[in-house]
């Protein structure tokens, strides 16, 4: 019996037009024809979508959770960025 | 990595969980957390699959069209639930055909519950009704789980359940304002499914030593006691829609407590059945492994085939 597994990949789905794709879990297939085929029997039973991507696994580069702190704090702390960090006069109106 | 003890990672995965701060694949997380994951999910996972077995026996032999098309839409449900299962059970470091071999080795268990024959039609609306209604119950909890693949899994997992029992207790109805004949069949199905339905909960509070360590880690939100008497409690007024006998005599609606009360478990028949003895385990896992093993040469093909094409590509 053969040990080889077939790939992982990763299934994307646009769930109506407008929409972006979103990731929905993934699957084994031995090529991307496949994979999107599966993926079509696994993740789209009831109308859940219009668009399938799939990518293998492999390909996908993912921050390491250990380092959130120090890669997302530079965001936490510029408040400035918000519109609400703002004052305006009273009476201002469309802004 | 920073340098930090275990101790401290392990105060702080704590802290998350406590603030219900889902656990994501690539988060740090105990040895043990991660291990009761594997085993329950792929066990899950397992029993989506195993549990394709029963019913698909009658796909060819249902009654009509409408429910022909019905069973095969519930059962290729399960496949894809078994898949969701696989899917997630691989984000936390398992090897997908390890667990798949585990359960054809013996070494991994699936719900006791597939190891009972549906002889009857009236055992697959059954089945529907009440095994399919037990799995919601403990699936609903376990959309709060603290690993965040694991529920999610199962949010989608519960929006499909929801017509399996739905499908079933509509059959269930059909025949119960039939003949005699179909009356008599689906209390004959209930009288053989209503126990080991309550067994799918699993062992009695005082007797499953891992379950304060889930839900101190939030994998498990109540105890399979609790889960059980919710079962009980929303079962017992449809079983009187039907019409049906609910075959405990110690059955009663108890003023105080605001449950049903019931007779106490054959816990023997529970670990009989969960350790190989019940009267399909061994016809179950025969029909996986012929599955894996006869259906080899398909994947080998296609993984063949997928090689072949990306060598021409690149060629
Ligand atoms: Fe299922
Ligand atoms: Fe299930
Ligand atoms: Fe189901």
């Amino acid at each position: 019996m053969s040990n080889r597994e077939w790939p992982l990949w990763e299934v994307f789905i646009r769930s109506k037009q407008g929409l972006n794709h979103k990731h929905v879990g993934s699957l084994r297939a031995p090529d991307a024809t496949l994979a999107l085929e599966n993926a079509r029997d696994v993740y789209t039973r009831r109308s859940e979508g219009i668009s399938i991507w799939v990518v293998e696994s492999n390909y996908v580069h993912a921050s390491d959770p250990s380092d959130a702190d120090s890669m997302f704090e530079p965001s936490d702390t510029k408040v400035y960025r918000h519109p609400t960090f703002y004052e305006v006069p009273e009476g201002i109106k469309h802004m | 990595m920073k340098t930090m003890d275990l101790q401290e990672l392990e105060k702080r995965f704590q802290e998350k969980i406590d603030k219900e701060i889902k656990i994501e694949p690539n988060d740090w997380m105990p040895d043990e957390y991660r291990k009761t994951l594997i085993r329950q999910i792929s066990q899950h996972a397992h029993s989506e699959i195993v549990g394709m077995l029963p019913e698909g026996n009658w796909i060819t032999r249902a009654p009509n069209l409408r429910r022909k098309a019905v069973l095969l839409a519930k059962v290729q449900d399960e496949a894809g639930h078994g898949l969701y299962l696989y899917s997630s059970v691989e984000t936390l470091g398992a090897d997908r055909e390890a667990t798949i071999d585990d359960l054809h080795s013996g070494k991994a268990k699936y719900s006791s519950i597939f190891n009972y024959p549906a002889v009857t039609w009236a055992d697959i609306g059954t089945i529907g009704w009440l095994v399919d209604g037990a799995a919601i119950m403990n699936q609903v909890a376990l959309c709060r789980c603290s690993y965040g693949p694991y529920a999610r899994g199962m949010v989608k997992i519960c929006k499909e359940e929801s017509f399996h029992q739905r499908q079933g207790f509509e059959s269930l109805v059909t025949l119960c304002n039939g003949t005699p004949t179909q009356k008599a069949m689906a209390q004959d199905a209930m009288n053989r499914f209503w126990w080991p339905a309550l067994m799918m909960f699993g062992p009695s509070d005082d007797e499953s030593p891992n379950s304060a360590q889930s839900m101190k880690w939030k994998i498990k939100r109540f105890s399979n006691d609790e889960l059980r008497q919710s079962f009980v409690d929303a079962t017992v007024p449809q079983a009187e829609i039907l019409g049906l006998t609910i075959p405990d005599p110690n059955l009663k609606w108890n003023e105080e407590t605001g449950h049903y009360d019931f007779s106490p478990i054959n816990w023997d028949e529970f670990w009989q059945v969960v350790n190989g003895n019940g009267p399909c385990n061994k016809e179950r896992i025969e029909a996986r492994t012929k599955a894996k093993e006869e259906g080899m040469w398909v994947r080998e093909a296609a993984m063949a085939y997928a090689e072949k094409r990306a060598l021409k590509k690149t060629a």
